[in-house]
């Protein structure tokens, strides 16, 4: 089934990682199995870039091995990432396995730099960019937000999401959001299921892109990226997807400045929408919606083979 | 194993364990009216409360502020009553009904109103997807938009819309009527059997076996009642559709009626 939210605050910074908790926490019973978060942090303008990676998941066997595996795997991330001349600021381990690195990169492309951290055994890089931060775990809103300390995460947008596996495995993964590898800043959180992943996913690999799991709904977000380095705006590739992906979805797609929900022709999966003067909050249940605004408030369903996008 | 008479943990609708799982006997009962805050509840202690005041207090009259869109509101209630949710309900909102009486100040979320028997359900704001599925009879009013596939495989029953509706509205409707004043989607009527559709705004498309209908006195008279009943003001001028049973092979019939005729 899962559960997807988003919500974007039009004039300032918020407490983004509270509230998105909230929403996504009210439809835990929409996906009990793992939950994520693209959270767009405060501009800090200096142009520092924020990656986040894991090395692991809670799944990984603990052999006798683990922590000496995890540590050098750790310091390959730190001497490649140097080797590729980042000036590192920040390294945090956010949990046993997931890290947050913040940097400068005065030459090479973050595609490559993507690459190399790739390279390394068991790293996943969940997302890189300029204030995006990708947030993903097994188990619910509150526990992932408690262990990777979210309620204190300023910002100004971010999507979420609850996930029932349907498609693929219960892990990292196969948990959204998906970053729009290797553009920086853009993520999708979907509900659906798609039935050309295959054909899409043979195209975009000739294409030059990767995959980071076997889930159907990265595909939207690598199409996504694919359409806006073509040139096309957010909302001009999220209306070409309503033709080109088949199947049934609702998603929601961010960037660093704007923030966009697509449905499918059939709107065979949910999605209600509030929109006021300050904020815009958009989830599959209203009641996720009613747990960051506590007032009665209108909210709508947008019709299928619709496409709404908001600017900050 | 359980011992017998020990309580059993039950769920709610978003899976949380509610063990006390009792009426919470709050409401404030005067004159066979009663009031009760939701806020604070679960959907079953908001059902447990509406139960107990309908079918043990003898209460004809309730309403129910702040419901704030929980899912399973109001559903299941078989007799004649008066219940006013002063907010909005979530999915499956005054499912399974019989007989009450039931006005939503706010908007009701996917499946309202699924599998209604008899009786009245007002909706002030919009409705989401799924409303009126399988309706058996009795009215529905929704006085925003509603979503896809209003009406689905309705068999009685009246659904007015005053905005729009969207894809597949009346989508393999059996019977009853919708009456929408504002556009609909794609695939109107799609693989209907019997039933009317009447459409004051524009069609997307129609679909499969849904065709344009001739307009009688009774469809004015229909017309006319609902909007008077619901003060709903002066109707707008309506296209109507009908089934035009090309779809499915209406001359044959159904084994048992072939043995009688045999």
């Amino acid at each position: 089934m899962c559960g997807i939210a988003g919500i974007i605050y039009r004039d300032d910074s918020r407490d983004i990682g509270r509230d998105m908790t909230r929403m996504l926490q009210s439809m835990k019973h929409r996906g009990p199995d793992s939950t994520g978060y693209a959270l767009y942090g405060a501009s800090n303008g200096d142009g520092r870039i924020v990656m986040r990676y894991t090395l692991a998941d809670a799944n990984t066997p603990r052999d006798f091995d683990f922590e000496e595996r995890l540590q050098r795997h750790q310091r390959q991330v730190i001497d490649r990432l140097r080797g590729l001349g980042a000036r590192l600021h920040d390294v945090e381990a956010e949990t046993e396995y997931a890290y947050r690195v913040t940097f400068d990169l005065p030459n090479g492309t973050l595609k490559d730099l993507a690459d190399r951290i790739e390279d390394i055994p068991d790293a996943e890089v969940l997302s890189l960019g300029h204030s995006l931060e990708i947030v993903k775990d097994l188990g619910d809103a509150e526990s992932v937000a408690d262990q990777y300390g979210l309620d204190d995460f300023q910002g100004t947008h971010a999507i979420g999401h609850v996930r029932m596996a349907t498609e693929s495995d219960v892990d990292i993964s196969g948990a959204h959001p998906y970053w729009a590898y290797p553009f920086t800043d853009v993520a999708v959180v979907h509900n659906g299921q798609l039935t050309n992943y295959f054909q899409w996913k043979r195209r975009l690999e000739r294409s030059g892109h990767r995959f980071q799991s076997e889930c159907d709904s990265e595909i939207i977000a690598v199409y996504l990226a694919e359409k806006m380095e073509g040139g096309a705006s957010l909302e001009d590739a999220m209306r070409d997807s309503l033709d080109e992906l088949d199947g049934v979805f609702t998603y929601i797609a961010v960037t660093d400045d704007a923030l966009g929900v697509a449905k499918d022709e059939m709107a065979a999966k949910p999605l209600v929408l509030y929109e006021s003067d300050d904020l815009v909050a958009l989830a599959s249940e209203e009641i996720a919606i009613r747990a960051i605004v506590d007032r009665e408030i209108d909210t709508y369903d947008p019709y299928e083979s619709e496409v709404l996008v908001w600017q900050r | 194993m359980a011992a017998v008479g020990e309580r059993r943990i039950t769920y709610d609708a978003r899976g949380l364990a509610e063990p006390d799982a009792d009426a919470p006997r709050i409401a404030e009962v005067s004159e066979g009216r009663a009031t009760f805050d939701a806020r604070d509840l679960t959907t079953r202690q908001i059902n447990l409360e509406l139960r107990r005041l309908l079918y043990e207090e003898g209460v004809t009259d309730v309403t129910v502020q702040n419901p704030g869109a929980k899912h399973s509101l109001g559903v299941g209630i078989l007799t004649r009553c008066r219940i006013r949710f002063a907010g909005s309900l979530g999915y499956f909102g005054c499912g399974l009904i019989d007989g009450p009486e039931i006005h939503v100040t706010g908007r009701v979320g996917w499946s309202a109103c699924e599998n209604m028997m008899s009786g009245v359900v007002v909706v002030d704001g919009n409705a989401g997807s799924l409303t009126a599925a399988a309706i058996r009879g009795g009215d529905v009013v929704v006085k925003g938009q509603v979503g896809a596939r209003t009406a689905i495989d309705g068999k009685g029953g009246s659904v007015i819309v005053l905005g729009n509706a969207g894809s597949m509205t009346g989508f393999m409707l059996q019977r009853g009527r919708i009456v929408v004043c504002g556009d609909v989607g794609n695939g109107l009527g799609d693989s209907m059997y019997d039933g009317t559709i009447y459409v004051a705004g524009k069609v997307r498309s129609l679909g499969i076996d849904c065709v344009p209908g001739e307009w009688d006195e009774t469809d004015d008279e229909f017309i006319a009642r609902k909007f008077r009943i619901y003060e709903l003001g002066e109707p707008p001028a309506f296209q109507k559709f009908v089934c035009g049973k090309k779809l499915y092979n209406y001359d044959n019939l159904e084994p048992s009626e072939r043995k009688l005729v045999l």
